[in-house]
């Protein structure tokens, strides 16, 4: 496996090229264009969606499987970190909050 | 004229992004540890870790490079774990076209989850005027800058250790929970908490089909049934429309 070989290195490059086009996709062309009104309204709930359609998953999901037990230390994470948001506003406080209850559960009792 | 870094904006976007650095961290560090895991030579997990910069499609490609997957399977599921992004560039072009195409490339690149959301969090729509503007680039510059470096100063050292942090630490998960948290702020309205909840499902519901398209399919069926929603449910305000 040791060794560098050109495919991987043309597989680094364009998933670099990758990174640039999709987080520069709809700014790229400087040509006028206005949205129709159903895309602009889309665009007040894509982000969210496409948001959840990746962290969602990394919650519920083991290994392609849906968790089939309540036994996991993420799904009690998300709903301290949650509370928190809802209760106090924080991002750090979401963050530290979740972490408080998830490292325990994993690392102690193997959640 | 002060300079960007000067600039209070660019001060505030770094102290925003203080509170969600260490989530970045987090997941950097465990993300380094896979890459160098991962079989690849150490040039490569160098060049992987200081230029791809995107942690979700790093890690969907790593496990298809290291198996020797044909280059366009890798990169079509690289593009769809990064769809997001393409969503929110359609956003931020508004907030970008004054720049030059060259600077706007290296913006939209260095904008990652964070920093979009910590702005559209503070302007959910570009200023009408040009110093508005620049002040909005000014704190994505700063959000940004603090991203870049924690997210890659912890991947450097998860790959200078990767021998000593096992992975069932499940430290990455941190990552994870400042994502949960951009969330819980976006959902300021009843339709984009039934969007987060139909994409959220959807995209557990397809999670077998290719190329990560599951991701596709959720945005577009979420997306979908908010727009049909908007007919009986109060729509997202006016103020928040991007573009």
């Amino acid at each position: 496996m040791e060794g560098t070989d050109a495919w991987t290195l043309l597989a680094v490059a364009l998933l670099t090229l990758n990174t640039v086009v999709t987080r520069s996709f709809f700014f790229i062309s400087s040509k006028k264009w206005t949205l129709p009104a159903w895309a602009r309204r889309s665009l007040v709930y894509a982000p969210i969606a496409a948001l959840a359609a990746v962290v969602v998953p990394e919650v519920v999901m083991t290994q392609g499987q849906l968790v089939t037990t309540w036994q996991d230390a993420r799904l009690f994470a998300v709903a301290a970190g949650a509370s928190w948001y809802y209760l106090r506003k924080g991002l750090l406080g979401t963050l530290v909050c979740g972490m408080a209850v998830y490292l325990p559960l994993r690392l102690g009792l193997g959640w | 004229m002060t300079r960007w870094w000067q600039d209070e904006h660019f001060k505030l976007g770094l102290r925003d992004m203080v509170s969600v650095a260490p989530g970045m961290a987090a997941w950097g560090l465990m993300t380094g540890v896979a890459t160098a895991n991962s079989g690849l030579s150490g040039i490569e997990v160098m060049l992987l870790t200081l230029l791809v910069y995107a942690g979700s499609s790093q890690l969907a490609a790593l496990p298809l490079i290291a198996a020797g997957a044909p280059l366009w399977v890798v990169l079509v599921t690289a593009f769809c774990v990064n769809l997001r992004f393409v969503v929110f560039s359609a956003h931020l072009r508004n907030y970008m076209m004054d720049l030059p195409l060259g600077v706007r490339l290296f913006r939209g690149y260095a904008t990652a989850d964070l920093s979009y959301m910590l702005m559209i969090r503070r302007w959910p729509q570009a200023a009408a005027d040009a110093a508005g503007r620049r002040a909005q680039r000014n704190f994505l510059a700063g959000t940004s800058l603090l991203g870049w470096l924690s997210w890659v100063g912890a991947n450097l050292l998860g790959v200078a250790f990767s021998s000593s942090i096992p992975m069932n630490w499940g430290l990455g998960f941190a990552g994870t929970m400042a994502l949960v948290g951009i969330l819980c702020a976006l959902t300021n309205n009843p339709l984009r908490v039934v969007s987060l909840l139909v994409a959220g499902a959807v995209a557990v519901a397809t999670m077998a089909l290719p190329l990560r398209l599951n991701i596709l399919v959720s945005i577009a069926v979420a997306v979908a049934i908010c727009l049909f929603l908007e007919r009986w449910l109060p729509p997202a305000p006016s103020d928040e429309e991007g573009a």
